[in-house]
């Protein structure tokens, strides 16, 4: 598990449309250098983000080892009930990165 | 007046010196390639429709002092309802080793069209954001950016 931020509400009005931050802390080495021997470094990069609203997916992000290291990505999505909110992460080595988030809707 | 005369002054500085930094950095291939590469990738994403410029609004800094990390805002204006809304972002990159940057797939649960996130970019070039709607049609914008300080991208 690699250490993630999310920033989000706590509560939103139904229909409000929120907005999501995320970062989660990661090399996304390119696989395009050499260490210090000359040995090329292996790709290792998160390539999918997904994000589930009590179980719906609602956004999926499909990354290339050209986005910056420790990824950000922010989105929106609109209240439409209480629920959780899933966040994965998946990388190249297999490596899977899940964190939860309640959404309250009034 | 003062602050547009000296910004302007800041831009031709970094361009010359961004075209210092870069030459070395890329190897002779890859400056040969990269419009290829970003072709091909807009081909594939059209596969055969058209693309219409319009509708799409992204967002960078005129100038990064850093291409490792350069912050992204792509909107799209669309009502983003069940029958109207965007499908697919792509962002395509003119100039890195790797065209395609990022794609985000969207729907009408997003509320709106706007995201954001931290691209790398091996040198001054243009960027483009290309949306895929849910009617399938293709709609562009793009923006430039100059580079001061390349993405590592050749093993230096």
């Amino acid at each position: 598990m690699s250490t993630t931020r999310i920033v989000m509400p706590e509560t939103a009005r139904k229909g409000e449309v929120i907005e999501i931050r995320t970062l989660i802390r990661h090399e996304m080495e390119t696989g395009h250098r050499r260490d210090h021997t000359g040995k090329p470094v292996p790709r290792d990069i998160v390539h999918t983000f997904t994000v589930t609203y009590a179980g719906d997916e609602v956004f999926r992000t499909e990354l290339f080892p050209g986005v910056a290291a420790n990824p950000y990505i922010a989105f929106t999505t609109v209240a439409v009930a209480t629920g959780d909110l899933e966040f994965t992460w998946l990388d190249d080595q297999g490596r899977r990165t899940v964190e939860t988030r309640r959404l309250s809707v009034t | 007046m003062n602050g547009t005369r000296t910004s302007f002054d800041r831009r031709v500085v970094a361009s010359g010196v961004a075209a210092l930094a870069i030459a070395p950095a890329l190897g002779s291939a890859a400056v040969a390639d990269e419009n290829a590469l970003a072709k091909a990738a807009l081909a594939k994403i059209a596969a055969g429709r058209p693309m219409q410029k319009g509708r799409v609004t992204i967002t960078l800094p005129e100038l990064a002092e850093n291409g490792n990390s350069v912050g992204l805002t792509i909107a799209v204006d669309s009502p983003m309802t069940a029958g109207d809304y965007v499908k697919t972002l792509h962002v395509v990159s003119e100039k890195n080793p790797i065209a395609e940057v990022v794609k985000f797939h969207l729907s009408p649960r997003a509320g709106r069209a706007r995201v954001s996130t931290n691209i790398r970019l091996a040198s001054t070039q243009t960027v483009t954001a290309i949306a895929e709607m849910s009617d399938g049609t293709l709609w562009f914008g793009t923006a430039s950016v100059i580079v001061t300080l390349a993405a590592c991208v050749d093993g230096g």
